[in-house]
């Protein structure tokens, strides 16, 4: 039954009853932990929708100097969609009951993801050394504020990796894992999309 | 009972659907303090909310004791005036009724209304809790650095917020932004878990359909918070940085005593948009548990089934999706192009339709039905009353060229008390009145609540129909004094005593009501378990007050909505949610149930 149709039920009327007094109470048929992932990517998506919102509002000013964009951050985005990857890798590995191919998978997509972080740092460092501070121009502002926005979801993600991590070293079943490794693979893939979007969004406009 | 049901249909899940694993507390401290149960985590935030909101409290008596009598009070500087109206507006709204109404409500409420042992993450709702008291604290010691807590108004508006001149722009506008990025912190914690618990939780048969509207109401205000709050905590970052880094998000460049600023490149407008993406859903975060929770108290103390159950659900649906889109209305004296202001308006009056159905929909409950004038009921009619008085002001400042002359009036000032000051704590009232005996096993003391109604009902409109009056002779908010100001005629300044006075004894009642609540909790009279011989759930429940898991060995099936009031041909005029058919046959040896239910229907 789709949410339209349970929408339009008449709770009134006695003859409904039969048909829907027995129904379990959900509404979606997920599990509950892959739903509040999807409630909260919602929200993390508002957030980061703002930001670029109010990223394109003061950029149609003319007094915009964009700022120049290392070359670095091109090497970054390949090492997370790497990152993405091998957690994909380790999904797979979860869904055919797999383990040891999910303690691997899970370790090179948690060591990529730190390799981006600091390789997010470098750039930083590369636009500090050459004057770009962020409180000299808005532009810098926001490069900084954005890349930190996104690299802070992507830490709180490794510290659920990291979680994850420690129920596969203590040797928990695969069945047990396969929530959360799936969970971290969506995450992780929604932080990748969100970081393209940035990085167009910094690159194109 | 539940093996009759598993005859009747193949493919439903045994008997407990989707039973979870509790969390069994093994000592004191994690049954009272750090506890992960939804009910003790509600009474937490209740008693946080209302005791920062008593801090607010006093904050407005200040106020009013400086407009009704100024140059009298020598401890009141214009600083102080500043700092006590900006942390007043932003307890109120923020610290109090969004983390009573959801923090609060929603914690005790969603899990017993929909048949669920707890909310579905209760590590992640406990976490909520603790950060919410975080933030409370953070605010709280703003008072105590140098310079005081932020006066920058409630709207916090840079460039004036953080620039020096403006009271706690030293360390009182860093700890506010702090402490509101905390609470949002804190809150999206807490409303995944009532999103989810509502919509993957519930008990079997408990329908969306079937769900009491006092849930309806809280969950599409979780779901308004879930997106609204990301746009204050997106402004309150790049703030803080403005304040901090010396970034310029929000700041022009600007000469301060004729002195250049390190400022230059910002936009202030561009925070006022983000604060009312946040600002304008934050009314129905308020008001969409308060038309939930009104609607069943309505129900329950007039013995009627709701009005227009499906529209009613549909009307919180489409006021929590039409709130997105009015945010610039309160924008409107900040240079906007008028077509903006057109498309602003226009949302804004068509926002007024279902928030009129609504109002319909309950005085047709109340029609020809058995009203009981318990205090909950007094509160919800006080409620309606308040609520259509505050709306409709809020249609004159919804219009472009109504609004630029009363803007920053106290016009404004009276309407938005009306709607969602008085208006929605009322309903707070109402609702502690009516839950309190589920709470505590004990009812409040009738004649203290009939005079702590009577006395707040009387005394807000003696409070804000004058302020309405003060608008349209063009008093301005935010003024600590208004001196020699020749349009305005001496004698509104004998009004502003009286509202003042007015003030004093309203602030008392509300002394009362805790005293009430304190002996009440002690030596209140018992109440049973359904002291309003109500249908939903949280009614039902083995003990009471409920005890840890909520419901007994089983969970209860539903089989009918929550509001089977006032059927004529059963010996009890109501019908709890989950007594099963064949029960009530045998309870009631009454061929004529559908006949009579179908009667309550019409």
């Amino acid at each position: 039954m789709n949410l339209l149709q349970q929408l339009m039920e008449k709770p009134w009327l006695t003859e409904d009853n039969t048909v829907v007094e027995l129904r379990d109470g959900r509404t979606f048929a997920l599990s509950r932990e892959k739903l509040g992932l999807r409630v909260f990517l919602v929200v993390v998506m508002v957030v980061f929708s703002l930001m670029m919102a109010a990223y394109i509002e003061r950029k149609v000013f003319s007094d915009w100097h964009s700022v120049p964009l290392p070359w670095l951050l091109w090497l970054n985005t390949v090492i997370l969609v790497f990152s993405s990857l091998a957690m994909h890798r380790a999904w797979i590995s979860a869904r055919r009951t797999e383990i040891d191919g999910v303690r691997v998978w899970l370790y090179a997509g948690g060591f990529f993801a730190l390799v981006f972080l600091i390789g997010q740092l470098l750039a930083w460092w590369e636009l500090v050394a050459s004057g770009y501070y962020a409180a000299v121009d808005p532009a810098n502002a926001f490069f900084f504020m954005l890349t930190a926005l996104h690299g802070v979801h992507l830490i709180g993600g490794l510290v659920a990796w990291w979680r994850t991590m420690a129920k596969v070293t203590r040797g928990c079943g695969v069945v047990l894992v396969r929530i959360s490794v799936e969970l971290c693979t969506v995450y992780w893939h929604f932080l990748l999309l969100i970081w393209l979007a940035l990085f167009a969004l910094m690159l194109f406009t | 009972m539940v093996d009759a049901v598993q005859d009747q249909d193949d493919f439903v899940p045994p008997a407990e659907v989707a039973e979870m694993e509790l969390y069994h507390p093994k000592s004191w401290l994690t049954k009272y303090v750090f506890s992960q149960d939804a009910k003790v985590i509600a009474i937490q935030y209740s008693f946080t909310a209302i005791a920062i909101g008593l801090v607010a409290l006093v904050l407005s008596w200040m106020m009013r004791l400086q407009l009704g009598f100024p140059e009298t009070f020598s401890f009141i500087e214009a600083e102080d005036y500043y700092q006590f109206i900006t942390m007043h507006g932003m307890i109120m709204v923020i610290y109090l009724l969004t983390a009573l109404f959801l923090g609060g409500f929603g914690n005790y409420l969603i899990p017993l209304m929909v048949g669920a042992r707890d909310m579905v993450f209760p590590y992640v709702n406990m976490l909520s809790y603790w950060i919410y008291l975080a933030a409370v604290l953070v605010l709280l010691a703003s008072f105590f650095v140098p310079g005081g807590p932020t006066g920058a108004g409630w709207t916090l508006y840079p460039p004036q917020a953080i620039l020096p001149g403006t009271p706690g722009s030293e360390g009182g506008i860093v700890l506010m932004l702090v402490s509101l990025a905390l609470f949002i912190v804190g809150f999206t914690m807490g409303g995944l878990n009532y999103v989810v618990t509502v919509l993957q939780a519930r008990t079997r048969g408990m329908t969306l359909m079937r769900l009491p509207l006092t849930i309806w109401g809280i969950f599409m205000a979780t779901v308004l918070a879930l997106l609204a709050f990301p746009a204050l905590f997106v402004g309150a970052v790049m703030m803080t940085f403005d304040s901090l880094l010396g970034t310029s998000f929000f700041m022009p460049a600007i000469s301060q005593f004729g002195e250049q600023l390190k400022y230059g490149g910002g936009s202030p407008i561009l925070f006022q948009h983000l604060f009312w993406f946040f600002g304008h859903p934050e009314v129905y975060i308020v008001a969409l548990p308060a038309f939930g929770i009104v609607s069943d108290l309505i129900s329950v103390h007039a013995r009627r089934h709701i009005f227009g159950y499906r529209l009613m659900v549909w009307a919180i649906v489409i006021i929590g999706a039409l709130s997105f889109i009015v945010w610039a209305h309160h924008m409107y004296v900040s240079g906007m192009n008028p077509y903006f202001g057109f498309f602003f308006a226009t949302t804004t009056l068509i926002i007024a339709i279902p928030t009129a159905i609504k109002v319909y929909n309950w005085v047709l409950t109340l029609w020809r039905g058995n009203i009981q004038l318990t205090v909950p009921m007094l509160f919800a009619i006080g409620f309606i009353v308040t609520f259509v008085n505050g709306g409709i002001t809020g249609l004159f400042l919804g219009n472009v060229v109504v609004d630029v002359p009363l803007s920053d009036t106290m016009f404004v000032v009276a309407h938005f008390h009306m709607v969602m000051g008085v208006a929605p704590i009322m309903v707070v009232f109402g609702a502690i009145y009516h839950w309190f005996p589920k709470m505590t096993g004990r009812l409040m003391n009738v004649p203290m609540g009939q005079f702590h109604f009577w006395v707040t009902f009387v005394g807000a409109y003696a409070i804000f129909l004058p302020l309405h009056y003060l608008g349209f002779l063009g008093v301005p908010r935010r003024y600590y004094a208004m001196l020699d100001t020749g349009f305005i005629p001496e004698s509104a300044q004998d009004l502003n005593a009286f509202v003042t006075v007015v003030v004093l004894i309203v602030g008392a009642a509300q002394m009362l009501f805790l005293y009430n609540i304190a002996v009440s909790m002690i030596k209140g009279k018992k109440s049973g378990p359904n002291p309003w011989r109500a249908t939903s759930l949280e009614w039902q429940t083995p003990q009471t007050p409920p005890g840890h898991g909520n419901f007994g060995p089983t969970l209860p099936v539903v089989y009918r909505w929550a509001y089977a009031y006032g059927l004529p041909d059963a010996t009890e005029d109501y019908v709890p949610q989950n007594l099963a058919p064949d029960q009530l046959m045998s309870d009631y040896d009454n061929s004529g149930l559908s006949h009579s239910a179908a009667q309550a229907a019409e």
